[in-house]
């Protein structure tokens, strides 16, 4: 049998091979060299955590008493695990978006960044998890006592020093690694691989326990099930409600312990690790649990009535005589209970000091971040002290209670505590609208009724609460007895206090927050955390001008160090380009900074010291409304800009146009002048020559002379119509034209016209008229009215080429007004002549040379200026000159 | 929110696949509260009605575990089928 000095030997020498574990994992992770223990395996192991020495021990216990129903606390976690999908996958998300370092951490940042909140959360963390310390405290020692002799003759002063070393042991050990390194994601990489260590030890010691009870004492797989059958626990025997509700229970507890939070949330490195525990852990917890019914079955088989069942796991080797297989037990159990210690220790000492310790600190100081001193120290200090407040309250307890079978009990207890932060954590991430108020109202509640219907009465009768009020209520009022809240009786005090504690805790949680408006902060931070996967930018605002880059690096230098603040000063410098070390206080470097800061001090302290450097605490309404007016302004300025350069670039469009314009009237100038001189110089030269004919040559005959006379003079005639055709197009064109309104018949000014045209060229002509629609009365200028309608006559009569030529005018009313039509038979003007025929010394062929090209180019400047128009039309069998009359001049003589 | 691209109507064959994997993620935790709150239905008052007859232990305990085991199994699959593709270099950076 090993002896208790022996067995000493033994832990002190695992303790330090773990302390060795610890300090090289440190070590190779402070090196960059650690990646083999970020590792799936490494985060799976550590989530046994768990697996207390209450599970370990325990486990066994709870079957020999009530057969399968231990397996529930099982159960849950697995449940959880496998439906990571649901809740894991965006805890483990948020968590490590908004540097979650507990999960009154998150809890807090989730409702605003309210430290009354995480003080809340902290306080109900400590005092639930606090006995379950305790709890392991006992199981230790009372393992140890196991080896130190048979009953009744064990010294309780022994124990409770054995309980006392272990635990300055357990707070050495937190103490030198976690809280080692500051670092801004608060992970702990010695930590979590010494209870990776730990959590293989426990496994095999549980299993090579099972192994040696299933084949080595019950003869294998067969005999084993015919024992169970045998046994006493054989039958069936369940209490469904404890059944549903403690697997319930454990998969919230799972989700909520402080320290599991720690391993799930904090040192979750990768979320693909996440992914593999999610089928990983089932399998660990299965195993753990694979062994524990046959364990029981041979332990009440073999041990004498009255032994302690939560004990078998090591009495039964040692009554084999197998102590090698005990002292691997003890070990096993040692490792439940140091590694759920130091994690639990761990996680409660970052809340305390981050939420109690530091806010409590800063306001001492007044100026808050702003003086001088390390702060890195102090929260190191906080922390240290927090981890030894934790132990010592462990400790006090286990004192306290005696380490009796009150004791045994807070483990569910615990988990009903713990639980209590689910309405809170679970709303947060799936409901926006839960609210600050309604979190701290269904905290309170739920603690409040867990305190008086669970805690309390565990104590036993007049420990806590007086027989009486067990008995019969406060007062005499049966309602409200602790163990039959509003009078219903009968229920297992677990499912008890579960039911109501979470009823009453979800009931106050959603009605308060129905009832109560968020802060603009806390409904930011509920965008952030339900919409997790949407979007992963920060939306709180500082005003960054008011913040010097001076004052953020003194005080990061005090929280994470000087040189990760420089590193990350540097950093953020050169990203923006500057060749400084201190960068600009943009939004964005100042949220990543108050998410490193709160890696090391949680995210209210930062919040708060970023916020005194700032200026602005929070945003408040005032500033959100003041922002809102500021972009209202902005995007007004901008409008306003757009607007004057849209006209900028419309005024330049018109200048283009003009230029364009002016350049095309040049070169029309130019062609204008060339034009004219030649049509002048044509008759000219005929003039010159034939005047020269008649002086310089002699002899010539009266014929002659008359024939040269007559060509000079035609060409003279020529010479001033073209003349007085330029003199009338250019008064015209400069809009000199005064018109001569007078008011005449449509049918006289036509008939003028048309004996007009005839007297000159279009004798040959065959004119049809309607003379009917030619009624209406006009008033305008007739006389130039009459000019265009003898030049489209003219034309007719000088250029239609059929063999009986024919003009045929009518009168048509269209929607304008009315439109005299002069349709010929001849040829089409060709198609790319069209556009020109209205142009100025556009001539279609020079046949006869008769006219300047001036005529249509007159028409059209004379229907402009009587406001109406005229337009070339093809005809299938001819051309159409459409004069159109606005309807002002023909209606303003009816 | 209203500027997300809108759901494509037809996924290809493979993430088509995918998502009925997630799917399927998503109900096993409810299948395995289905399959480990069946034994409520067993008989548990059988010591004191003799007309039930008992669950043995044995049976019990192995409905139990070979439940685990199935939906480890199941999980183990769909992870497989889901992301065991990804690199696993991930882990080390």
């Amino acid at each position: 049998m090993t002896s208790i000095n022996q067995l000493i030997g033994i832990s002190l020498a695992y303790v330090a091979f773990l302390f060795a574990i610890a300090f090289f994992a440190e070590r190779s992770a402070a090196r960059g060299r650690g990646g083999w223990m970020r590792s799936p395996l490494v985060y799976t192991l550590s989530l046994s955590i768990y697996c207390t020495a209450w599970t370990f021990y325990g486990a066994v216990g709870y079957a020999a008493r009530s057969g399968m129903e231990f397996v529930t606390i099982y159960l849950g976690p697995s449940l959880v695990m496998l439906g990571w999908w649901w809740v894991l996958r965006k805890l483990v998300r948020i968590g490590r978006a908004q540097r979650a370092t507990s999960i009154a951490d998150l809890i807090s940042a989730r409702y605003g960044k309210s430290n009354l909140l995480a003080i809340v959360v902290t306080v109900m963390a400590v005092i639930g998890v606090t006995p379950y310390i305790a709890l392991q405290l006992q199981s230790v020692t009372l393992s140890l006592t196991v080896f130190s002799g048979p009953e009744g003759v064990r010294d309780p002063l022994n124990q409770a020093s054995a309980a006392f070393w272990v635990a300055v042991g357990l707070a050495l050990f937190t103490v030198l690694f976690g809280t080692r390194n500051l670092n801004a994601n608060e992970r702990h990489s010695g930590v979590v691989m010494a209870i990776a260590v730990e959590s293989v030890v426990k496994l095999v010691a549980l299993i090579a326990v099972g192994v040696f009870v299933v084949w080595g004492v019950a003869g294998g797989y067969g005999p084993m099930l015919e024992r169970i059958d045998a046994s006493p626990i054989g039958e069936w025997q369940m209490d469904r409600s404890r059944w549903v509700a403690l697997t319930a229970l454990s998969a919230a507890a799972f989700l909520c312990l402080p320290r599991m939070f720690q391993v799930l949330v904090v040192e979750n490195e990768n979320e693909r690790h996440l992914q593999i525990a999610s089928w990983a852990f089932p399998i660990y917890l299965m195993l753990m649990s694979l062994f524990v019914v046959p364990i029981a079955v041979v332990g009440l088989d073999l041990m004498p009535a009255g032994s302690n069942p939560d004990l078998f796991v090591l009495t039964i080797p040692l009554s084999q005589g197998q102590s090698g297989l005990a002292t691997l037990s003890f070990l096993g159990g040692f490792s439940s209970a140091t590694s759920m210690v130091i994690v639990a220790t761990l996680a409660l000492s970052t809340m305390v000091s981050n939420h109690v310790v530091m806010p409590v600190w800063l306001t001492t100081q007044g100026e808050g971040a702003q003086v001088s001193g390390d702060v890195r120290n102090v929260v190191i200090f906080a922390r240290r002290a927090s981890i030894l407040l934790i132990l010592g309250l462990g400790y006090l307890y286990y004192r306290v209670s005696g380490g009796g079978a009150a004791l045994a009990a807070i483990g569910l207890i615990s988990f009903v505590g713990v639980a209590q932060f689910l309405p809170a954590l679970l709303g947060g991430l799936f409901w926006r609208a839960a609210t600050h108020w309604g979190a701290v109202a269904g905290l309170v509640t739920g603690f409040a009724v867990w305190l008086y219907a669970s805690f309390l009465p565990s104590f036993g009768p007049d420990a806590a609460l007086s027989a009486s009020v067990l008995a019969d209520g406060p007062w005499g009022i049966g309602w409200l007895r602790p163990r039959a809240l509003f009078g219903i009786e009968g229920v297992d005090p677990t499912v008890h206090a579960v039911i109501w504690s979470l009823t009453l805790n979800t009931t106050m949680f959603i009605a308060v927050s129905l009832l109560s408006f968020p802060s603009p902060l806390e409904r930011l931070q509920g965008a952030q955390f339900v919409n997790v996967f949407e979007h992963s930018t920060q939306p709180r605002e500082w005003n960054a001008a008011l913040a010097a880059s001076e004052d953020l690096m003194i005080m990061t230098q005090r929280i994470l160090g000087a040189p990760e603040a420089q590193t990350l000063f540097r950093a953020e410098a050169r990203r923006q380009g500057l060749s400084g070390h201190l960068p600009e206080p943009t939004q964005g470097f100042l949220q990543t900074l108050e998410r490193e800061l709160a890696g090391s001090v949680g995210a209210a302290t930062a919040h708060a010291m970023i916020s005194q450097l700032v200026g602005g605490a929070s945003v408040s309404v005032q500033d959100l409304m003041a922002v809102a007016d500021e972009s209202a302004q902005i995007l007004e300025y901008s409008n306003q800009i757009e607007a004057k350069s849209q006209e900028l670039a419309r005024t330049a469009g018109q200048l283009r146009e003009a230029n364009e314009k002016l350049t095309a009237l040049s070169v029309q100038k130019d062609a204008f002048l060339s034009q004219i001189s030649h049509e002048l110089r044509t008759p000219m030269t005929s003039i010159r020559s034939f005047s020269e004919i008649l002086r310089d040559t002699d002899g010539l005959g009266q014929v002659e002379k008359t024939k040269y006379a007559s060509i000079i003079h035609g060409e003279a005639i020529r010479l001033t119509r073209l003349l007085d055709d330029l003199l009338d197009l250019s008064v015209l064109e400069n809009g000199q034209v005064s018109l001569n309104l007078e008011t005449g018949r449509l049918e006289d000014i036509l008939e003028q016209a048309v004996v007009t045209a005839r007297a000159g060229s279009a004798g040959q002509l065959d004119i049809q008229r309607e003379r009917t629609n030619e009624t209406q009365v006009l008033t305008t200028d007739l006389d130039r009215l009459s000019q265009v309608f003898i030049n489209l006559v003219t034309n007719a009569g000088k250029y239609c080429d059929a063999q009986a030529p024919r003009l045929r005018i009518d009168v048509e009313a269209d929607d304008v007004g009315m439109r005299v039509v002069f349709r010929d038979n001849g040829t089409q003007i060709p198609l790319g002549a069209r556009a020109l025929i209205f142009e100025k010394f556009a001539r279609l062929n020079d046949k006869e040379g008769s006219g300047a090209g001036l005529g249509l180019a007159i028409c059209r400047e004379i229907m402009t200026r009587l406001g109406g128009d005229i337009s070339y039309h093809p005809e299938p069998t001819g051309n159409a000159f459409v004069v159109h009359l606005p309807r002002d001049v023909a209606l303003a003589a009816q | 929110m209203s500027n997300q691209p809108p759901t494509p109507l037809f996924l290809e064959r493979r993430s088509y696949r995918r998502r009925r994997l997630m799917d399927a993620l998503r109900l096993l935790p409810l299948v395995g509260v289905l399959l480990w709150m069946l034994p409520l239905f067993w008989p548990s008052e059988a010591a004191t009605d003799a007309a039930l007859e008992p669950v043995p232990m044995s049976r019990a305990v192995i409905y139990v575990f070979l439940v685990w085991l199935g939906l480890i199994c199941a999980a183990f699959a769909l992870w497989r089928g889901l992301w065991s593709d990804e690199t696993p270099d991930k882990d080390a950076a």
